[in-house]
């Protein structure tokens, strides 16, 4: 399959160098080269706005199998997959399928990323590259083709990655509906306003530096997003402000980040982070656990919580923070992705939960 | 780890001999569970008369009864053992049938025995189907629409309303026994009617065509935490049995959206069921759209789980066994990891492919469609980067002659759109022989329903063919060679279709810098590293996930799938010689492919490669390892077979020599020795010609023998009486063997087959065993009763046996495990077939004498010193018995008899204090039922019509009622036997054989054929086919009536004795 593919090659910042084909887009990338061990969703996983800047390593070899989905319904807002593009930088895999069936397939996702021009690999060792980012940490790499155009190492996260994903405008979903949410939109998926418009929100999205002073509001959503939490001061004040306000409150993956640091906790990096859809975690005080879907490289220090603030999930797998709430207020985030998309949808409940908070400050 | 459970002592169910649906995959589950509850102190009693598995090996149970696994025996065990708690759900359908009427008899209650895990109404809730439903509809879980019937008529007004072709299946079932399609009234009044002989309900319900089957195993704790380990979706669409496709993991062609629905309707369902431990749940998936159905839910260990244990590397048994002590996922180690916790989910980075291993062709008459109901015999799993590379790998694992998916000569196909749209066990050639012959992928998607994307995959594979085919060169471009070798293609397979040699093959791709390189199976797509070496070969990859650092590793190579022939003994042996190595010190290094085996497991040795048992791939592992040697006589005969072309490439076999396990498997140099030995054996002779053969069969005079060499089980073996007959038979040996000669032998009547299983060390033997049959010889051995030690032996016979089996040993120079059959007749002992290897009855007979013969064999081996062993053989205050299981029942139309080819499917063992005792106990362990109060006999011919007459006349004693047909009943008259005549069943005239039988008036059949192959449907058949259909016990041998009759006569089902094995010791 692969006799018709030009030959191109990853190379790492290590100087280590990782052969391939080139199925996408036939350009030189460069960005931060992370790791996925999904089995399922590729489609969902490369529009997730999280991955920015990033070249996408899928340890699942055989990739594109079912093609790319018709305009997913996977919210009631009609917006197709996790946003309105693919997002990573780049992809590496072991076996691209260029034949792929099925029922609800628009067509096959090499085209789809030749428009896109993203480029992507295949016939690469994946296991053995997975395996150098884990031992060696999460790394900087590039796409280059044989015999073509080669770039220098980009380092994603020093940019403000939120401001470029973030929209421009605010725009409203589920108009009329019960409850008034607002949503610091840092990179949002989509199903997140999918969750929260089913559950009878009216979402009123909102660029991630947007003053929130005097906006009325029954909940706040603070979204996911790519890079590095600490590039998001003005949102990081936004959230204390609502802290302030006591407004009920839910952040989800970068979100939790950002409300940690809103509270005067900490953010690291992960040596290889987050990225899967099995990452165990037990709700503290619980014997409840969950798999969850996860996408992240930074991770909340839950050692040093100020008063008031308690560690909500943990990872079973490496003990990192997977959420924390306030022992009184309705406030509260995870780390983890409960809208799924990909991934077990084990944690939806937790969108429910932030209806009782909302129903219950409402009282 | 802390008590949270509060049970001392628990009684485990095994699941009794292989047969077809319930094969070694329990063998795997039950020694996970002892080993599960070992850890946690607490005692552990296991039932299971299945004597050749590792659960019942000395250290694991505490105590082991061999005893057959049903309600009367396990209540006397409880009664005897007083336990607090049972284990239902590791020993498959047996174990859960067993379970159910123990529960529902009360006897559970009365003993104050706990059901641990799953508990008994959840489990009900799962096998009757119609409070499934009712379940399942609860939590708006969707189920085909399907209704029960209790009787014919209720079945045929069910279908109308549904429409046909309806579904029929049946509760408390194992491997879809009985169920399959109708497309018509009259087929469903048939089939509802045998299906209600067995079972008072049967289900109704839509037929599904095409849509995806998929399938997830679902784990639940008390806490109510949920995960599932693993999906597998089916390469071959509904309508076909689960056990009876190609499974592949994870699913392929599913999507986000549909892999988590499915997955989330799997857990509520499991929750609202309330399983605690494991089970499977399967659904139907319409290929154009969102709909599902649920088909079945398993509250208990299974096939399936034992596969996604394999492919996944997530102990599902053992967390199973935890999880019913009360544990929670997270309080468990991931024990790949041991870092991790076992709540997680496993995330695959490779592909697993299983196909089942069927033996239609050792049955005569038997239908070669696969649908619904199953008729495989046992599995190959294979692990690849890629789909095509794990197809081809394990399409050689199965040993039935394919290179792979192309380069095969074996298959060709007159009606191509028809083996493609009525499927049999060769389905997957006649895709690649419609894709050469130029049928596209759209066609064959529409004949065989099979999703497009596993067909295209298969295309890739048949273009890479064609390039290759194409190129006419034997020096390939290297990177044609290289995407051949990551698709999966062999040495051999490059080799046949670039017309030339493997070995050149070899070389050049060598040259070229094309190597495998060993992955690793962490569970976590190399998120975390793996602490244990659970590994297979894949051309997809730059390096090796492992060092290889120079110890003294040994290799031991595994036995392949269960066929007919071949079942767990042959793992008993590997697993008990890699535990030897250890003990001694050595590395260890498993090659295996069967997911329902112990020797896969990655506990059991240092290195477990889950990869094909070859040359090319043996060497290639050989030479990253470096190893001692291999040991190849503990895996049957797929290990031993490669002993010669092992030597030839330098790979170093251990134990005795190459050279001398030639001499022994080629028959030409065999007899040769035994004729300078003076050795008796059977006049035999090479076959060249029809014409020489029939001269050879005039001049010996019929019967005679005919068979291929280097065969197991007795493969297109056959005795032939007239001319014409071995003309037919002699056919059938050419087409399953013609690289090696096929031999007739002259075959001996009335003769005993006497059994000898030895270990020698530099040709002097360190310990035996002889056994004899039950059966006169012409029964194949591995279908035959074999008693231990021998009762109806003379002496000097047994003498006779050990000198001329010193003499062999001494020649060949023997260091290892052997085995030689002998045939007896009035003291003039002849040698019919002599193997240097471990034999079936290996685990038996170490398990009687109490010593482990694989564990001198492996010290031999490695060059240990051993002291010979004192023989026990006459000292054992005790006998055991070893029966046969077979499994016609599912192989429909199949003529149950036995004869020269092997055709049961595995078998159990029991002890006693005399024959009589052990015999009973072992024939109720495969199925026969006391007590005996009405039997239906045909005698067959005037000799064994004689042989009969005294147990007829015992029968008349005991007040048996006789029923026999013409003949049989005139000859019982005339001898002064009270006997009611029957008429044949193709008389079509009442009273009928067949009535009989139908209505349940008899407990037993006793029918013995009158020839040696019965090729026509004969009234005989009839009559047997309708005991196996109408579930009643059927004799087809003469001694094993005779001597049934005797113990029935002497003992009675209350005087057998419940003793375990170390009661006997």
């Amino acid at each position: 399959m692969t006799q018709s593919m030009k030959k191109a090659r990853l190379a790492l910042q290590d100087g280590s160098v990782y052969g391939g084909f080139s199925f996408g887009h036939e350009g030189p990338v460069a960005g931060e080269v992370v790791f996925n061990t999904g089995m399922v969703g590729y489609p969902e996983t490369f529009t997730d706005p999280s991955y920015a800047g990033q070249i996408l390593v899928l340890t699942y070899p055989m990739i594109g199998n079912y093609g790319i989905p018709r305009a997913v319904p996977n919210c009631e807002i009609g917006l197709p997959y996790e946003s309105d593009r693919i997002q990573i930088a780049g992809l590496i895999v072991t076996d691209y399928s260029t034949e792929f069936s099925h029922w609800d397939a628009l067509g096959d996702l090499a085209s789809w990323l030749k428009e896109s021009k993203v480029p992507a690999l295949t016939g690469v060792d994946t296991r053995s590259l997975t395996k150098e980012l884990r031992e060696r940490g999460t790394m900087l790499g590039k796409i280059v083709l044989e015999g073509g155009a080669d770039v220098p190492y980009v380092d994603p996260n020093k940019d403000n990655l939120v401001a470029q994903v973030s929209p421009r405008e605010v725009k409203k979903y589920g108009v009329g509906n019960k409850r008034k949410v607002v949503m610091v939109d840092c990179g949002a998926k989509n199903n997140i306003i999918g969750e929260l418009v089913a559950r009878d929100m009216e979402v009123t999205r909102v660029p991630w530096d947007a003053n929130l002073e005097g906006m009325e509001m029954d909940g706040v959503m603070i979204s996911n997003g790519p890079g590095d939490p600490k590039q998001c001061a003005a949102t990081v004040h936004q959230i204390r402000r609502l802290i302030a306000r006591k407004v009920p409150t839910f952040g989800i993956c970068l979100g939790h980040q950002l409300l940690a640091l809103a509270i005067g906790a900490d953010t690291y990096k992960l040596k290889y982070g987050h990225r899967s859809q099995n990452q165990p975690v037990r709700e503290e005080g619980t014997n409840r656990c969950l798999v969850t879907s996860q996408n992240h490289g930074f991770a909340v220090d839950a050692k040093a919580l100020p008063d008031g603030w308690v560690p909500w999930f943990t990872n079973l797998n490496d003990g990192t923070n997977e959420g924390i709430r306030h022992e009184s207020l309705p406030i509260r985030s995870a780390q983890f992705h409960p809208e799924a998309a990909p991934g077990p949808v084990d944690a939806n409940y937790l969108f429910d939960q932030f209806v009782e908070m909302i129903d219950g400050a409402k009282k | 780890m802390s008590t949270i459970h509060n049970v001392k002592k628990v009684i485990i169910l095994g699941s009794s001999a292989l047969k077809i649906g319930e094969a070694g995959e329990f063998d795997y589950s039950g020694s996970q569970c002892i080993k599960a509850l070992k850890e946690e102190g607490i005692q552990t009693i296991l039932i299971n008369p299945n004597i050749a598995t590792i659960q019942t090996s000395e250290h694991l149970a505490d105590q082991v009864y061999f005893l057959p696994v049903t309600p009367y025996f396990v209540e006397k065990v409880i009664a005897k053992e007083a336990p607090d708690g049972i284990l239902l759900s590791f020993g498959g359908q047996t174990a859960l049938n067993c379970g159910l009427k123990l529960e529902e008899t009360g006897i559970l209650a009365k003993y104050n025995v706990k059901v641990l895990g799953t508990q008994v109404k959840a489990i009900k809730e799962t096998e009757d189907r119609q409070l499934f439903v009712e379940r399942l509809k609860e939590v708006n879980a969707i189920c085909p629409r399907s209704e029960a019937a209790e009787t014919v008529e209720s079945a045929l007004r069910i279908a109308s309303e549904i429409g046909y072709p309806v579904m029929v299946r049946i509760a408390y079932a194992l491997g879809g026994l009985g169920s399959g399609v109708c497309h018509t009234e009259e087929a469903l009044r048939e089939k509802a009617q045998k299906a209600l002989a067995y079972t008072p309900q049967i289900l109704v319900e839509e037929y599904l065509k095409g849509w995806k089957e998929v399938e997830y195993e679902v784990v639940r704790d008390k806490y109510d935490n949920c995960i599932t380990v693993c999906n597998m979706e089916n390469f071959d669409p509904l309508g076909i049995h689960t056990g009876e496709s190609i499974v592949v993991a994870p699913s392929q062609t599913l999507s986000n959206r549909e892999y988590h629905m499915l997955r989330e309707i799997a857990i509520r369902v499991i929750r609202h069921l309330g399983i605690q431990g494991e089970c499977n749940i399967q659904y139907a998936l319409d290929p154009y759209s969102e709909q599902y159905r649920i088909i079945e839910v398993n509250a208990r260990l299974s096939r399936s789980s034992a596969l996604a244990s394999k492919a996944t590397g997530y102990p599902l048994a053992f967390v199973a066994a935890k999880l019913s002590l009360g544990y929670g996922l997270f309080e468990l180690p991931n024990s790949i990891t041991r870092v991790t916790k076992a709540f997680f989910e496993p995330a695959l980075d490779y592909c697993v492919v299983k196909i089942p291993r069927w033996d239609l062709k050792k049955f005569t008459k038997v239908a070669r469609r696969i649908g619904s109901s199953m008729k495989s015999v046992g599995e190959v799993m294979s692990i690849g980067r890629t789909f095509e590379e794990a197809l081809q790998k394990a399409l050689r694992m199965l040993e039935i002659g394919a290179k792979g998916l192309v380069a095969n000569t074996k298959w060709t196909f007159e009606d191509i759109e028809k083996e493609l749209s009525e499927p049999t066990d060769e389905r997957i050639f006649a895709i690649v022989e419609g894709m050469k012959a130029g049928m596209t992928v759209d066609h064959i998607h529409s004949l065989t329903h099979i999703d497009k994307w596993f067909l295209h995959r298969v295309a890739h594979v048949v273009d890479i063919r064609n390039r290759i085919v194409e190129a006419n060169t034997t020096k390939l471009p290297v990177d044609l060679l290289k995407e051949a070798k990551r698709s999966g293609f062999s040495d051999e397979q490059i080799a046949i279709l670039s017309k030339t040699t493997e070995e050149y093959v070899r070389e050049y791709r060598r040259k070229s810098g094309i190597r495998p390189f060993v992955r690793q199976i962490d569970t976590l797509g190399a998120e975390y590293p793996a602490q244990t070496n659970y590994l297979y070969l894949s051309y997809h990859g730059d390096k090796d996930d492992i060092d290889f650092p120079e110890i003294n590793t040994v290799i031991v190579l595994g036995s392949g799938s269960y066929r007919i022939g071949c079942s767990v003994e042959f793992d008993w042996c590997c697993v008990n010689a890699a535990r030897s190595l250890r003990q001694m010190g050595f590395s260890t290094a498993m090659i295996n492919y069967n997911p329902e085996t112990v020797s896969t497991d990655y506990d059991e040795s240092d290195k477990l490669f889950f990869d094909e048992i070859n040359l090319e791939t043996v060497s290639e592992i050989y030479d990253k390892l470096n190893p001692l040697g291999i040991i190849i006589s503990m895996g049957g005969q797929i290990p031993n077979n490669l002993a010669t072309k092992f030597q030839k490439f330098g790979l170093k076999v251990l134990g005795t020599s190459p050279e001398s396990i030639d001499a022994a498997e080629n028959r030409q140099k065999f007899s040769n020795m035994l004729d300078e030995l003076k050795i008796d054996q059977p006049k035999w002779k090479e076959l060249k010609g029809l014409d020489e053969a029939k001269a050879f069969a005039a001049a010996v005079g019929y019967p005679v023998l005919v068979r291929p060499s280097y065969v197991l089980s007795g493969a297109a073996m056959a005795v032939a009486t007239t001319d014409s007959e071995l003309e037919t038979f002699l056919n059938k040996a050419v087409d399953v063997s013609s690289e090696h000669p096929v031999v007739i032998s002259k075959y001996l009547e009335n003769a005993k087959e006497i059994e000898y299983d030895a270990v020698a060390r530099d040709g002097e033997i360190v310990i035996d065993a002889i056994s004899e049959h039950v059966e006169n010889a012409g029964v194949h051995s591995g279908d035959a009763t074999l008693v231990l030690p021998p009762q109806r032996t003379y002496l000097e016979t047994i003498r006779q046996i050990r000198r001329i089996s010193a003499k062999i040993s001494r020649r060949l120079h023997i260091n290892g495990p052997f085995n030689i059959q002998f045939i007896a007749k009035n003291n003039e002992v002849k040698v019919i077939e002599c193997n240097l290897r471990a034999s079936r009855s290996f685990p038996f007979v170490s398990k009687i004498l109490g010593t482990n013969f694989i564990d001198l064999a492996t010290k031999v081996i490695v060059g240990k010193k051993v002291q010979p062993v004192d023989n026990p053989l006459f000292d054992l205050d005790f006998v055991g018995v070893k029966a046969p299981q077979f499994s016609f029942t599912r192989l429909e139309g199949a003529d149950p008899t036995v004869g020269v080819e092997m055709a049961s499917t595995g078998e159990v063992a029991c002890l006693g204090a005399d024959f009589d005792e052990a015999f009973l106990k072992s024939l109720l362990s495969v199925g026969y039922r006391l007590p005996i109060k009405a039997v239906l006999l045909s005698s067959g011919t005037l000799p064994s019509k004689v042989e009969l007459l005294e147990s007829c006349r015992l029968m008349n004693k005991m007040e048996i009622k006789l029923y026999a047909t013409h003949g049989t009943a005139a000859f019982l008259r005339e001898n002064g036997v009270t006997v009611e005549e029957l008429n044949w069943p193709l008389e079509k005239t009442t009273p009928n054989t067949l009535d009989v039988i139908k209505q349940g008036k008899v407990d037993l059949v006793i029918n013995l054929p009158k020839n040696y192959q019965e090729e026509e449907l004969t009234n005989d058949y009839l009559i047997r086919r309708a005991a196996v259909d109408f579930n009643v016990p059927l004799i087809t041998n003469r001694q094993i009536a005779a001597r049934l009759i005797e113990a029935l006569s002497r003992t009675s089902l209350e005087k057998l004795q419940i003793k375990s094995w170390n009661e006997y010791k």
